[in-house]
């Protein structure tokens, strides 16, 4: 059984059919990287797997469970619609990470407020903060930012604010970590750093779907590749064939682009 | 002369006193019209915008009175406690919802330049919206609003003068009093009084959006 499964997946905003009938699943361990051209609805999409978006058709499983179906709006409710996304992680384009705390605080923020509903918090709430603590700092350092943990935002380069909001959704855990062009908020420089983060997630099979323009990137690190335009999914394959050789008229145009 | 600023130290008093309620209870009941004139319910956000709009219209001073004559007027048996501190009541409540609106509409513009995407990250990880607001949009906000709502408590310290509308012995009355029999310089030296004041608030609000430095936004 696929970790994700998501079918029929609509979504209008007024008259406009960004999203029309999109099906996709994903393999635990696999990643998944999404393309297309803007306004092609890949945003939208992850949106929608995160429940930002709330789809008009379809339904999506996690685990054979139904997160979101469309038809049933017992699957809406908001307070359930919270817990569920934790199954999703997502990191934005432009990092959103929040101003007023360090990067430390950022990566623990969320856990701390989630441990405070456990009924035995208070009992343990020294251990439980020394252990998200702990948790938050390794992953601070996995992202190579040790030295940045006590540095606000505003002090951080953009790669550095895009690998704390990584270590920030990586905290929670999540079955599938959603990434909404990660790198197009930086110059080139910058983006090299964030690129060799997701690279080193990928070859620890972290399951991942990544919207993005970087086509090298998406071709070695990615398993499987989606062609989106127009709201559809135009073309879907294993990342080296689609990119080295793309069946659709649509596609080949597509990757012209890039290629010059 | 001691006897004079004496007495109008005392009056000061009772501006000082109004401007304090005041803001006790503006503060929080701008945040209350601010969610309602931002809510997603088309009719409150009527009723709320409808309501600043005619508080803000108008002038202070004949709410004052209308709050204070209005319900003797239309018959209703009086809110007000008798003497004094009915007057001084009245005029809390006349100010606290004259200033509420001009704050909700602070509160508002503070809350609407938050990034989404702030509210979007605190969703996707999972958090209520109370804790969405409290723990992630709130310090921004006042972050951002600090000048704006310095601007207005700062007026707030002057307009607690037009209290005197319904005979609260406040110190610009006081002062009348004197010039009325003929002697000018206290209503002159009031200027000092309010000017101390403001000063000082003025280094209070300066420190306070020191504080917030440590961060952008």
């Amino acid at each position: 059984m696929a970790l994700l499964e998501a079918s029929g997946i609509g979504k209008n905003f007024g008259e406009t059919k960004v999203l029309k009938d999109i099906s996709l699943t994903l393999e635990q361990g696999e990643a998944l990287a999404i393309i297309g051209s803007s306004g092609s609805g890949k945003t939208t999409l992850l949106r929608c797997l995160n429940f930002l978006e709330r789809p008009d058709t379809g339904v999506i499983r996690v685990n054979g469970e139904t997160m979101w179906d469309a038809a049933d709006p017992a699957t809406q409710r908001e307070s359930e619609v919270r817990k569920k996304r934790l199954h999703f992680g997502l990191v934005f384009q432009n990092f959103n990470l929040f101003p007023q705390y360090t990067a430390l605080e950022n990566v623990m923020l969320a856990g701390e407020l989630l441990a405070k509903e456990q009924p035995d918090y208070k009992a343990n709430k020294k251990a439980i903060h020394a252990q998200l603590e702990a948790q938050a700092r390794d992953l601070l350092a996995q992202m190579g930012l040790s030295e940045r943990a006590g540095h606000y935002p505003h002090q951080l380069s953009g790669g550095q604010q895009q690998r704390v909001a990584i270590a920030r959704a990586l905290a929670l855990h999540p079955d599938i970590l959603c990434f909404d062009e990660p790198t197009s908020a930086l110059d080139p420089e910058l983006t090299g750093e964030v690129l060799r983060v997701l690279r080193d997630l990928a070859d620890r099979k972290t399951t991942m779907i990544i919207v993005t323009h970087e086509m090298h990137f998406a071709r070695d690190v990615a398993d499987r590749i989606l062609f989106m335009d127009g709201g559809v999914v135009v073309e879907e394959g294993p990342a080296r064939q689609l990119i080295d050789h793309p069946q659709e008229e649509r596609t080949k145009q597509f990757l012209a682009h890039y290629s010059e | 002369m001691t006897v004079i600023l004496e007495r109008l130290t005392g009056a000061f008093a009772l501006n000082c006193e109004l401007f304090f309620l005041t803001l006790l209870f503006s503060l929080p009941l701008g945040l209350v019209v601010a969610f309602g004139s931002m809510s997603r319910c088309a009719p409150l956000r009527g009723v709320v915008k409808t309501f600043v709009w005619v508080i803000r219209g108008t002038p202070l001073m004949l709410q004052i009175i209308v709050i204070y004559l209005g319900p003797g007027l239309l018959g209703m048996t009086n809110p007000w406690p008798s003497g004094s501190s009915g007057r001084l009541v009245a005029a809390v409540v006349a100010f606290a919802i004259n200033y509420a609106c001009y704050f909700s509409e602070i509160y508002r513009g503070g809350i609407e330049a938050v990034p989404k995407g702030q509210t979007e990250a605190g969703q996707v990880l999972g958090m209520t919206k109370s804790q969405i607001f409290f723990k992630v949009t709130l310090l921004q906000v006042v972050k951002r609003i600090l000048p704006p709502m310095g601007n207005e408590v700062i007026t707030l310290v002057k307009d607690t003068s037009l209290a005197n509308v319904i005979a609260n012995k406040e110190i610009i009355m006081m002062a009348k009093e004197y010039s009325a029999k003929g002697l000018i310089w206290p209503l002159f030296s009031t200027a000092i009084f309010f000017l101390v004041f403001v000063g000082a608030l003025t280094l209070l609000l300066d420190w306070a959006e020191k504080k917030m430095d440590y961060f952008r936004c």
